[in-house]
């Protein structure tokens, strides 16, 4: 082997020829990759479905079909006393606005020619939602001097004429249906072409309240998106001083003691323990012993800082420990106590940290529905406003996503729409936290 | 400077330098023009070298000054690092090895390296050996296999001491222990070149006697050649030095010479230790 | 609102008591004060506040005890009703007393009546029902009285409170003042001050642990009190019902707890393992920094997100594959495998990135050592990497099973609400989650064993996934270790 001529391989192999071992090694590595792609791949491909899924079922929520249509506010039937007395007004309930609603837009029926097998203005039931009558209404208790005018409104249609529009509802789908014929289907291609009915950008799906079971056309996320809202204040509120005070406890001051040691293993534990549990304690503790009132969202906020709170914890000390121990020497060596120095230089340096930490955590919250659901914030409890602040946090009130669940439950096409709709939103806000969170790192990022 | 000539001259552990015909030994790898950059730094700046079969040899230099970077060109280690670029030619056997047929695998089951700090893999100390020869192919059966371990072993000087245990975690062993562990599994692939990168850097003076021994022995089979920190041990067990210095091979040629006579300036500072 | 009342009193005393302690230090004159000025205005705001605010919780928790006691007292034998408890005529008394605070309030009734009317001459559900207050029966004469006795145990209580705490913040307030000279250490008394609150915070911790376990134990407890704990579990049938007469076993909620996990762990382990094995070992940093995040927005999506997206697409999907059309295997569109399946794909980011933090805490000399011997990238991940973190990833597995086995909505939405024992993946099951929320949301009563059992049930779950995390973070820990 000594000898100065051998030229292309010790072993008389040559590097460049690669015999079948390697080539099938290669093919094992070159398959492995494969896998590996294709595990990223599956992932990405179920995100791509998911949000296509979101997207593609909940954009028709935020359009909502309008009926343009004169009602002539008959005094007869509104003010039979003729004086124009509120109260008097108010004896009349919906029922008897119903029928001024139908014969109006049976007129209009007449009026554009549309030929039609109905005879009368009580077929046009089918057409118009059920909550028309209540909005005629008010707007008529708010202005008792226009009865006898003929006054221009804007009604929802149906949720089943609205489905039509949105190509949810189709002539076989309805060959069942009770409440509506294949005949109010043509009359509503008619008076689609009239102009008289058409879609519009549904404002109330996000500012309005949810609506009873059989009026899915009504229903809007506005009342419960007011209780998220008053929940996630109570666990700024409550998550973000306490939590920051537990991390600066645990991360400047603990000994190592058993306790500490106790502290932490709870910490960590509690990270795991699953949401539904955080739901019972708050039902045994808040509402069966404490007697705060149930659905409250003060309460909900209470659960919801309890299950917050190790993330915020975890977060925080990370960021507490990211600032150099040079800067509490720093401090400590100007004479600074060690209280000093950690309010004074470390907290204010960590906490763009702490504040990402926070949002992240608060928008984990945000979308948590189970333990709501054991503390009585369920969906159809968002009917109405509450008045004030203090019954923000103290009325029954539901949360954005537990008005998902409810209209998940309610097995209607029309509100498996709105609850896709719900979670869009529910998105958005996520989307916005997390941006917030990204562009404070970014900005107060620092690299010691 | 006094300390460091009594340390030098320790007769414990300075083997005298042998006067070795190496010249009679036929080129192993040769390198022309080698260049290496990590992103935007120039590592490694025109080096050439010619490393022979049989022989050992040493890289020697302050830190930083590349020797590590160009070791690890010689089995393409440094592919694994996104950002490093090798430009120029080397050739083992007269075969490029950065030819684009080359297979960075076929190379490295030829040019074995051992690390600077002993990395045993979490297994037993049989299994550490035998990982090479199974993946590949070198054992056709079970006694192949035993066979390979307990050769590798012996020519690892520490089958002796783990004969009664290979079943035993290797991470369980000395440190010095370890590292003869892990040059016999990189003999145990039957390599044609040895490269190790400081192999004694984490070991105590007695562990560090016994790998320097090995390594003298090794020579009989391999080409070896050792990054190392220390002069010393550079003159103990290599024949060949080469002396790098801020990525610049200085100068390169026999032991002896380098540290007697040194022709570059620079070669002379660092063995007098006046940079480094 | 009186106890909010007296929160803002005691503030204002805290500020008020803020600014006298530091003005008191800056006019004194004389020799330069330990502390600076600000310290001795917040040991006096600190002295009124916190004994105060204790005593006022401490009060707020333990008056209901103490008056609860006393007016349960009231309660004959006699008074309970048939099939009905003390606990129940309770929260009769307690609904009783709330309705005349609302009837006081809304001038329905005037204090002095709403003290001394009586039952007999009086019908009290309708008076109360015109104060909005709905009574589901009438009100005995006895229960009345309690509720009236209710009533004026927590004035009397709510006074003395209010006396106590006040006087409580007035003593701080005085003896702050009374520290507030140059020679006093101010700012040591506060920073201990403000190191006891920081270790309350953090204890917060410990107190949430064992409130979760006390609400867990003592109304299991009480259901086991009513249920015997040997058919809990060891029946295989579970079918409350609301007339009484329910069969509640656990077994067929844990099969299918456990069938759903096993699915989505199925689903979650090998994709997750592989992606994170080509993120930390294969990808270079574009591909890692755009695939890496784009994964984990799947662990960010809300999980009631994943249950709609079950119910509606993925079952459908299922169904149109696996129902009458097709195979003929799958009955509905939820079922264990719609929910196994979402499942796992919201667990993907979480076995990820807990195996990718472990790949990478793999030393790179093991993988430089690999690759010396001529390995191939593959090899060295299959034959080195991943046994080395093996213990690892077993831990991020079993952190995912108890992920798993607590997941509520998408169980809730996607598996089916029949309870059953059965080994067909595309039956409908049931979980311990999803039944908790059936038990404890529908308007059965609470002293009902149908709805205590959510609190075994929890019981059981806590324990599970207790169990679970300790042993995997035993597993981590233990591992990091190796390698630090």
């Amino acid at each position: 082997m000594t000898d100065a001529t051998y030229q292309g391989g010790g072993n008389g192999s040559s590097l460049v020829a690669s015999d079948a071992r390697t080539k099938r090694r290669n093919a094992s590595e070159a398959r492995f990759r494969i896998y590996g792609l294709a595990a990223i791949g599956a992932g990405i491909f179920f995100l791509v479905v998911l949000l296509t899924a979101i997207v593609s079922n909940g954009i028709g929520a935020f359009q909502q079909t309008f009926i343009e249509v004169p009602v002539y506010l008959d005094p007869a039937k509104l003010d039979k006393q003729g004086n124009r007395n509120v109260d008097d007004i108010k004896k009349v309930s919906t029922f008897g606005y119903t029928p001024l609603i139908q014969a109006a837009l049976w007129q209009q029926v007449q009026n554009e020619g549309i030929a039609t097998d109905y005879t009368k203005a009580g077929d046009m039931k089918a057409l118009i939602s059920a909550s028309a009558a209540a909005q005629v209404r008010d707007w008529v208790i708010a202005h008792p001097d226009r009865i006898g005018d003929t006054v221009d409104f804007k009604i929802l249609a149906a949720s089943r004429v609205d489905g039509y529009l949105k190509d949810r509802v189709s002539r076989e789908s309805i060959a069942e249906d009770k409440n509506i014929d294949a005949g109010h289907l043509d009359l509503t291609d008619a008076l689609r072409e009239a102009g008289i009915v058409h879609k519009g950008f549904n404002t109330d799906f996000i500012f309005g309240s949810d609506a009873s079971e059989s009026r899915a056309e009504q229903a809007g996320l506005g009342v419960s998106m007011l209780g998220s809202l008053f929940m996630m204040l109570v666990v700024l509120l409550l998550a973000l001083p306490i939590g920051v005070a537990a991390s600066i406890y645990l991360e400047e001051f603990a000994a190592k003691n058993w306790f500490t040691d106790f502290i932490e293993v709870n910490i960590s534990n509690l990270a795991a323990v699953p949401s539904i549990v955080f739901g019972i304690l708050g039902l045994a503790v808040f509402i069966q012993f404490a007697h705060l009132p149930q659905s409250a969202p003060l309460v909900g906020g209470l659960v919801l800082t309890l299950m917050t709170l190790p993330t915020i914890i975890i977060s925080t000390r990370a960021s507490l420990k990211a600032v150099p121990p040079s800067i509490r020497d720093a401090a400590l060596g100007v004479g600074a106590s060690k209280m000093q120095a950690t309010f004074h230089h470390v907290l204010p340096l960590a906490m763009p940290g702490i504040l990402t930490g926070t949002i992240i955590g608060l928008a984990q919250a945000l979308g948590e529905t189970a333990p709501l659901l054991l503390i009585g914030m369920v969906g159809y409890i968002a009917t109405n406003y509450p008045d004030g602040v203090v019954a923000g946090f103290m009325s029954p009130n539901s949360a954005m996503p537990a008005q998902i669940y409810e209209w998940a439950k309610r097995a209607d096409p029309a509100y498996y729409e709105r609850a896709w709709g719900g979670i869009i939103i529910l998105l958005v806000f996520l989307l916005a936290m997390n941006v917030i969170a990204i562009i404070l790192r970014r900005k107060f990022e620092r690299r010691w | 400077m006094d300390a460091k000539l009594d340390k030098g001259t320790e007769p414990m552990y300075d083997a005298p330098l042998r006067k070795t015909d190496v010249e009679a030994n036929a080129t192993k790898i040769a390198a022309k023009d080698v260049q290496v950059y990590y992103g935007d730094t120039h590592a490694i700046k025109d080096v050439s070298v010619d490393i022979l079969d049989k022989t050992v040899t040493a890289f020697i230099g302050p830190s930083g000054c590349g020797k590590s970077t160009f070791l690890r060109c010689l089995n393409r280690m440094n592919d694994t690092i996104d950002v490093c670029r090798v430009e120029g030619l080397i050739q083992l056997d007269g075969e490029d090895i950065y030819d684009k047929r080359v297979d960075p695998v076929q190379l490295r089951a030829k040019v074995g390296m051992v690390f600077q700090k002993p990395n045993p893999f979490p297994k037993s100390i049989y299994d550490n050996v035998a990982y090479g020869p199974k993946i590949h192919g070198l054992a056709k059966n079970k006694a192949d296999l035993d066979e390979i371990v307990e050769k590798a072993l012996r020519r690892g000087a520490i089958w002796d001491e783990v004969k009664d245990r290979l079943d035993k975690p290797g991470t369980g062993l000395s440190g010095g222990q370890q590292q003869r562990l892990c040059i016999a599994r990189a003999v145990a692939t039957e390599p044609e070149v040895l490269l190790m990168d400081e192999p004694c850097s984490a070991l105590d003076p007695i562990a560090t006697a016994q790998v320097e021994e090995l390594i003298d022995e090794l020579r009989s089979q391999y080409s070896v050649v050792i990054v190392t920190h220390s002069m010393q041990q550079a003159a103990r067990v290599s024949q060949k030095t080469a002396f790098f210095h801020l990525g610049n091979l200085v100068e390169y040629g026999e032991t002896s010479q380098i540290f007697t006579n040194p022709v570059d300036p620079r070669t002379e500072s660092y063995i007098t230790g006046r940079i480094g | 609102m009186p106890v909010l009342w007296l929160i803002l009193i005691v503030l204002a005393l805290a500020a008020a008591g803020f600014v006298a302690g530091r003005l008191r230090v800056t006019t004194a004159g004389g020799a330069r004060p330990h502390s600076l000025p600000n310290y001795y205005g917040w040991n006096v705001a600190m002295k009124v506040m916190v004994p105060a605010f204790a005593a006022l919780i401490v009060w707020l928790l333990a008056q209901p005890f103490v008056v609860n006691g006393q007016v349960s007292g009231m309660i004959t034998e006699q008074a309970i009703p048939e099939g009905s408890t003390l606990g129940l005529v309770m929260s009769d008394v307690r609904r009783v007393a709330d309705g005349l605070d609302t009837a006081v309030s809304q001038g329905i009734m005037t204090h002095e009546q709403a003290g001394s009317i009586r039952a007999e001459f009086t019908d009290i559900r309708n008076r109360l029902g015109e104060a909005g207050v709905a009574l589901g029966s009438n009100v005995s004469a006895e229960v009345l009285r309690a509720a009236q006795k209710y009533r004026a145990l927590n004035a009397t209580g709510n006074l003395w409170m209010t006396i106590a705490v006040l006087a409580l913040a007035l003593a701080g307030l005085a003896w702050g003042l009374k520290q507030a000279h140059g020679e006093f250490r101010a700012r040591n008394t506060v920073e201990t001050g403000v190191r006891i609150i920081l270790l309350s915070a953090a204890s917060l911790a410990i107190l949430t642990t064992v409130g979760i376990v006390l609400s867990l134990i003592f109304n299991t407890i009480e259901f086991f009190r009513i249920y015997p704990a040997t058919e809990f579990f060891g029946s295989l049938t579970w079918s409350p019902s609301f007339g009484g007469g329910s069969e509640l076993g656990i077994w067929p909620l844990l099969w299918g707890t456990f069938y759903i996990s096993l699915i989505a762990l199925i689903v979650a382990v090998p994709i997750g393992l592989f992606a994170a094995v080509y993120l930390s070992e294969y990808a270079g940093s574009k591909m890692r920094a755009v695939a890496k995040p784009l994964l984990e927005v799947l662990a960010g999506i809300p999980t009631i997100v994943y249950g709609l997206f079950a119910l509606l697409t993925v079952g459908p999907l299922l169904l149109s594959v696996f129902g009458r059309d097709g195979l003929n295997w799958m009955q509905a569109g939820t079922a264990v495998m719609t929910a196994g399946l979402v499942m796992g794909i919201m667990l993907i980011p979480f076995v990820s990135s807990l195996s990718d933090d472990i790949i990478n805490a793999v030393p790179q000399s093991l993988r430089d050592g690999s690759y010396g011997l001529g390995a191939t990238q593959s090899e060295t991940i299959k034959q080195v990497i991943l046994p080395a973190a093996l213990p690892g990833i077993v831990g991020a597995i079993l952190l995912a099973a108890s992920r798993a086995i607590g997941e509520t909505m998408i169980v809730v939405l996607g598996a089916g609400a029949a309870a059953r024992l059965s080994l067909n993946p595309f039956d409908a099951m049931t979980t311990v989650t999803a039944k908790i929320v059936s038990q404890l949301t529908g308007d059965a009563d609470f002293a009902s064993p149908e709805a205590l059992v959510a609190f075994a049930l929890g019981m059981t779950l806590f324990v599970l996934t207790l169990g679970l995390n300790i042993f995997a973070l035993y597993i981590v820990r233990k591992y990091r270790e190796q390698y630090e």
